[in-house]
Formats: structure tokens, C-alpha cells, sequence
């Protein structure tokens, strides 16, 4: 019995590594494509930000007042800030992209006027006007910290109370881990990704490997050996299993090799990750299973299906699935703990690593999850071995 | 004569599908394939069915090679019955049709190598039978070529010598002959003699007059699911060349219907 197993097992593999093209795209491919994808993503946003900083931009001040010329003095060494009266034609000339230039306006008087201005006469506060054009990004930037510096000299003339105001480093008014920051931030990404990344790897092998045989009319030359169909069922999903997980593991490299610069592009790394060993083995044991139910859920499907594309069409709905719960997951604030959750397929995965990136899992939820997806799978494997025996389901056309 | 094969009223019904309703011109729903068909092969004999197309030919041979069920009936396969020991067997038989392919991407030696893992045979037999049986057909020249790549002869060479991993007793061929060159078919027919020579049974489904006079023992006339005449060749044709008394056969089941 086992060794009828390996032997199945044994061919699926070879189907693919001796097949440099099926090896490229189902092993390869998806890390590449996820390294330079996410590459190149991290790569243009920080270049971006880099070639903002470094172009020069002229801003010109009408009736720069005293109160506020200190800050524009800080705007940066490559603002040039210049006084001076300027007119409507030159106001229209920022229509044009290319023009690094920020045009500001103070009404006359402007220190008095606010010096004198009182919310409570119901009258208009003096207005500074800022002209820009919001598309050339070098110029947007001038423009916010204009806009920054012009707020914090509001706030400090008319300040009556503020809020969290650390005077010392020690004081800490979030109180949350930043262990738990981070989690609650990795819990929202990582569970989708994961899943997504382990869903397709498996749909394309789990595919070819029984719709597939099925259409060429090679699963009926396994068919006639005296292999228990109940092997090749087991055989067949082992490997199917397999394979998707060497797929994930790709698309994991990826992930982990292009996140410095991702993270470097999203403003430093303050994500830690700080998980234990454990958290890392139940990680790995809720991949592998998660891995087996989709694989089950694929091959059963691939398996009713008459050719490829039927299979494609029939995969769809499972796909959707997956991607609702974790959409759900994703708008979920806080993860329940009930055991009944742990059982309904899919949903469990996400919610188990969900709370496991929170730092919130508890043991008892993980083995139920893991549990509950290895029974589908032997119950899958059960009704695959029905299918494979049934004429109607093998032999229709 | 020592029986190896005995069948005993097969039946196979199948369900028809509108289109299948409209191309047969029928409202019946369901098509009687295989109608109590009964026959006995013996040990080293090759044992034909003759019939035209549709007449339940290819049906009997897969219910025999337990790829589909009986609806009713039974089938005694050199001691086992298909019906509760589909395994038992099939590590008996070897089954040869246009319907069971090999996977385009190996190759022949690999594919002999799988197989017989499958069938449980010993490695050094299975390795002395792989190199017997490639030469034997020229295949050692293309051991190591897809098959995808590999002419329709060679692979239907390819497809015999794999079926036959296992060294069975009992071999069932459907349309041995058919799409095949006329070398290659003589190839194949010779082999058919070879191993009727070394004891083996052989059960192959046809419709040509010829292969049937050629290299069958004995016959089993199937018209419309039913065995209308068995026996020896001789027997059968009743003087008559084998395609005359078909067409006589053939004349009294039908006249009979219309």
C-alpha cells in the first residue's frame, strides 16, 4: 500500500522537475515575480521620494511677515525662498507641470490683523493664500511643510491646552507593545497573503494533475492496475500537497527577500517581528494543513470536471470563498475564541493566523484548526476514492 | 480445455443525454449497451468478438477489465470476480484500448518502470522483461524519447509492451488493428500469436472479417448487445465464409425486429 503511494507521489514530482518549463512556472515563477514585483515597487517609491527631495524649488513670498520668516528660512537647501509682489499671469504660469515654483500671499498687516482677530465676532480670520499645482510632486511636498510650518505658528499664538505632550522620552501615552503594533498590522496583511499565495500554488498542480489526466485519458491507464483507488487518491493529494507547498515557499522567499526595500519605502522599519519558535512551528503546521483542505477542495472539483478549463470554471467559487473570509478577517477587529469558529474550513486558517500575528493565539484554537483540517482532508481523500471507483464521474464525456 | 474466462449475463445499461436522444433518433432514455451476454474463453486460445459498431463490443471488454460495472451479471476471471475483486483482477489481466493513454511527457523506459512498480513486480524481472520486450519491438531505440514524440505505431507498441509489465495471462484488446499501418499491424498480430504460443489468453473485439479468420480460435458474434452466435470458427460459419454468415446473422436479428 505505501509504497504503490510513493511511487504516485514519486511521478507527480518528476512530472514536474523533469519538466524545466512546469518547474519554471509553478516553483520559480511565482517567487520571481513577487521579488520584482514588490522590488520595483519599493524601488520607485523611494526613488520618488529621493528625487523630490532633491529638486529645487523657489517659493516667492508677498509681504512675508516677521512672525513667520524664520520659517521659511527651514523649508530645506534646495527652497529658495524669494520676497516679492507677484501678478495673476505668473499665478496661471503654475498650470504648467514643470514649474518648481510655490507663489504665497499674506494679506497686509498680516501680524496685526491676527494680532487683533477674535474668533468670537463671528467675522473671517485673515487668509493666507498658497498657489501650487498638486501634480508636480517636488512642489506638493514645499507645499505641505508651508503648510505645516503655517499651522504649528497658528497653534502657538493661540494655544490654550494641548494633548500628549511628552517632556520626557519615558512618557508613553499608547499604551500598546509595539510588538503588538506591529502584529496588529501583520495581522491584517499576512493571513490574505499567505492563503493567496498557498491557493495559487495549488490550483494550477491540482489541476493538471487530475482534470488533466483525466482529458488525456491517463488516469484510466492508472485506473486498470491493481493500485487501491484509495492510493491514488492519497498518492495524488500527498504530492498535489507537495508541490504547492515547494510553490508557497517560493512566493515566501520572495516576500522575504523584497521587504527591506519595501519596508524602507513605507518610512523605516518600525515593524518588528518578533515571534517565537513555536508561534513559527504552529505557523508552519496551519500552512501544511491549510495546504491539504485546499488541495482536497481542488482535486475533488478537478476531479468532477471534464477537461482543464471545466476545472478552472468549477475552482472559482472555492477561490471567492477564500477571499471572502479573508476579507472578512481583514475588517474583523478582534478574533473569537469560540471552538466552532476553528471548524469551518478556510475561515479557521484566518482567523488562527490572525490571532497568531496579534501574539493572541491560544493552543487549544490551533489544534482544533489544524485538526479539523486534516479530518476534511482524510474525508476528502474517502470521497475522492468514490469518485475514482464511480464510471460516470471517470468515464463521462 | 481449461476455462479461464467465464462471463455470465452481462448486462450495461446506460442513461442517454438529449443530444445523444437526437443523434440516436430515440425518446428512450437509457440504452441497452451489453443485453445477458454469456461466453467462456479457454486457457491459450485467442477468443474474438465480432460485431458492428455500437453492438456492445468495447462495453463487454471494459466490463471485463473491471473499468466499468455490470448493472448485472457476472464475470469469472481466472478464478476472481470482477464484480467483488476488481483488483484481484486486474493484476491478472492486461487491458489494450485507444481509450487508456500514457502520459506525453515520459518516456517508454520510465513509463515501464512506473507500471511496474504499480503491478508490484520485483525490479530485476521487471528490468529482464524491460530489455526482452523493447527489443523485441524496436522499442530500446526510443527508450529514452517522449512519448509525445514517438509515431502512432511506436506508440501503440509502446502501450502493448506496458501493458504487459506484469506478465499476464489473460490479455484484452480492443480493435487490435485499428489506425494502425499495415506493418505495424502485422507486428501486432504476430505478437498476438507469440503469446497465444506461450499459453496466454487472448480476448480482442473487432470488426473486421479478416482478423477474425486470421487469428481467432474461436468466435462470439455480438449484435446489439447480444452474443448471437459462439463457438469455434468453423462452428459459426457453418460452411459459409465468416462474412456471409454474418450478414445472415445479422439479417435474422434484425429482420426479426423490423
Amino acid at each position: 500500500m505505501k509504497s504503490n503511494i510513493l511511487t504516485i507521489i514519486k511521478k507527480e514530482f518528476n512530472r514536474v522537475f523533469y519538466d524545466r518549463q512546469l518547474l519554471f512556472t509553478t516553483v520559480i515563477l511565482p517567487g520571481l515575480i513577487i521579488y520584482f514585483v514588490y522590488s520595483l515597487m519599493g524601488d520607485a517609491a523611494n526613488k520618488m521620494a529621493q528625487s523630490d527631495r532633491e529638486e529645487n524649488v523657489a517659493v516667492q513670498v508677498e509681504n512675508l511677515p516677521q512672525s513667520v520668516a524664520e520659517a521659511f528660512k527651514t523649508l530645506g537647501d534646495n527652497v529658495s525662498v524669494t520676497e516679492g509682489a507677484f501678478t495673476k499671469p505668473e499665478i496661471d504660469a503654475l498650470n504648467d507641470k514643470s514649474v518648481n515654483r510655490l507663489l504665497v500671499r499674506f494679506p497686509v498687516q498680516f501680524d496685526s490683523l491676527v494680532n487683533v482677530y477674535e474668533p468670537a465676532q463671528g467675522l473671517l480670520a485673515p487668509n493666507v493664500e498658497i498657489y501650487y499645482n498638486s501634480t508636480n510632486t517636488a512642489t506638493q511636498r514645499i507645499y505641505s511643510m508651508v503648510c505645516g510650518a503655517l499651522n504649528n505658528y497658528e497653534n502657538s499664538i493661540s494655544n490654550r491646552f494641548d494633548i500628549n505632550r511628552a517632556d520626557s522620552k519615558e512618557m508613553r501615552f499608547n499604551q500598546a507593545d509595539d510588538e503588538k503594533v506591529s502584529g496588529m498590522i501583520l495581522s491584517k496583511i499576512l493571513p490574505i497573503l499567505i492563503l493567496m499565495m498557498l491557493f495559487s500554488g495549488v490550483m494550477p498542480i491540482a489541476q493538471t494533475s487530475i482534470a488533466g489526466e483525466k482529458e488525456r485519458g491517463t488516469i484510466a491507464t492508472l485506473l486498470i492496475t491493481p493500485m487501491r483507488r484509495e492510493e491514488l487518491a492519497l498518492g495524488k493529494i500527498l504530492a498535489i500537497s507537495g508541490i504547492a507547498l515547494l510553490s508557497a515557499l517560493s512566493s515566501f522567499i520572495g516576500i522575504v527577500l523584497s521587504m527591506p526595500k519595501l519596508i524602507a519605502a513605507n518610512g523605516g522599519g518600525e515593524l518588528s517581528f518578533s515571534y517565537s519558535t513555536t508561534d513559527m512551528a504552529i505557523l508552519l503546521l496551519v500552512i501544511i494543513s491549510s495546504v491539504f483542505i485546499m488541495t482536497a477542495a481542488i482535486s475533488l472539483l478537478s476531479t468532477l470536471a471534464k477537461d482543464v478549463r471545466n476545472a478552472g470554471t468549477l475552482a472559482l467559487p472555492v477561490m471567492f470563498g477564500i477571499l471572502f473570509v479573508c476579507l472578512i478577517s481583514m475588517f474583523q477587529n478582534s478574533v473569537s475564541n469560540s471552538l466552532l469558529y476553528d471548524i469551518i474550513p478556510f475561515y479557521n486558517s484566518v482567523t488562527v493566523l490572525t490571532a497568531l500575528f496579534q501574539h493572541e493565539l491560544h493552543l487549544m484554537n490551533a489544534a482544533v484548526c489544524i485538526a479539523a483540517n486534516i479530518a476534511y482532508t482524510l474525508v476528502s481523500v474517502w470521497v475522492l476514492t468514490k469518485m475514482f471507483n464511480n464510471e460516470k464521474v471517470m468515464f463521462s464525456k | 480445455m481449461d476455462e479461464i474466462l467465464t462471463a455470465s449475463g452481462l448486462c450495461k445499461t446506460f442513461n442517454l443525454s438529449r443530444k445523444q436522444q437526437r443523434i440516436e433518433r430515440t425518446n428512450a432514455r437509457q440504452k441497452v449497451a451489453v443485453d445477458n451476454l454469456s461466453f467462456t474463453a479457454y486457457r491459450g486460445e485467442i477468443f474474438g468478438l465480432l460485431g458492428p459498431n455500437g453492438a456492445g463490443k468495447t462495453t463487454t471488454l471494459r466490463m471485463l477489465s473491471t473499468l466499468i460495472r455490470p448493472d448485472g451479471g457476472n464475470a469469472i476471471v481466472d478464478g476472481q470476480s470482477i464484480v467483488n475483486e476488481p483488483e484481484k483482477v486486474r493484476a491478472k489481466i492486461a487491458f489494450l484500448t485507444s481509450e487508456l493513454k500514457l502520459e506525453d511527457f515520459f518516456t517508454p523506459n520510465y513509463l515501464f518502470d512506473f507500471f511496474s512498480q504499480l503491478h508490484g513486480v520485483d525490479s530485476a524481472v521487471a528490468a529482464e522483461r524491460k530489455a526482452q520486450l523493447f527489443s523485441r519491438f524496436g522499442i530500446d531505440k526510443f527508450a529514452e524519447v517522449k512519448v509525445a514524440n514517438l509515431s502512432t505505431g511506436m506508440k501503440q507498441k509502446v502501450s502493448i509492451v506496458i501493458s504487459l509489465v506484469h506478465d499476464p495471462d489473460i490479455i484484452i484488446f480492443d480493435e487490435p488493428t485499428n489506425g494502425l499501418d499495415v506493418l505495424t499491424a502485422r507486428v501486432v498480430t504476430d505478437f498476438l500469436r507469440e503469446l497465444r504460443s506461450k499459453g496466454k489468453t487472448i480476448i480482442l473485439s473487432t470488426h473486421i472479417f479478416s482478423l477474425v479468420e486470421q487469428l481467432c480460435d474461436r468466435v462470439g458474434v455480438i449484435i446489439d448487445g447480444r452474443m448471437v452466435a459462439c463457438g469455434s470458427l468453423a462452428d459459426v460459419c457453418n460452411g459459409l465464409t465468416l462474412e456471409d454468415r454474418f450478414f445472415e446473422l445479422y439479417k435474422e436479428v434484425k429482420g426479426n425486429e423490423e
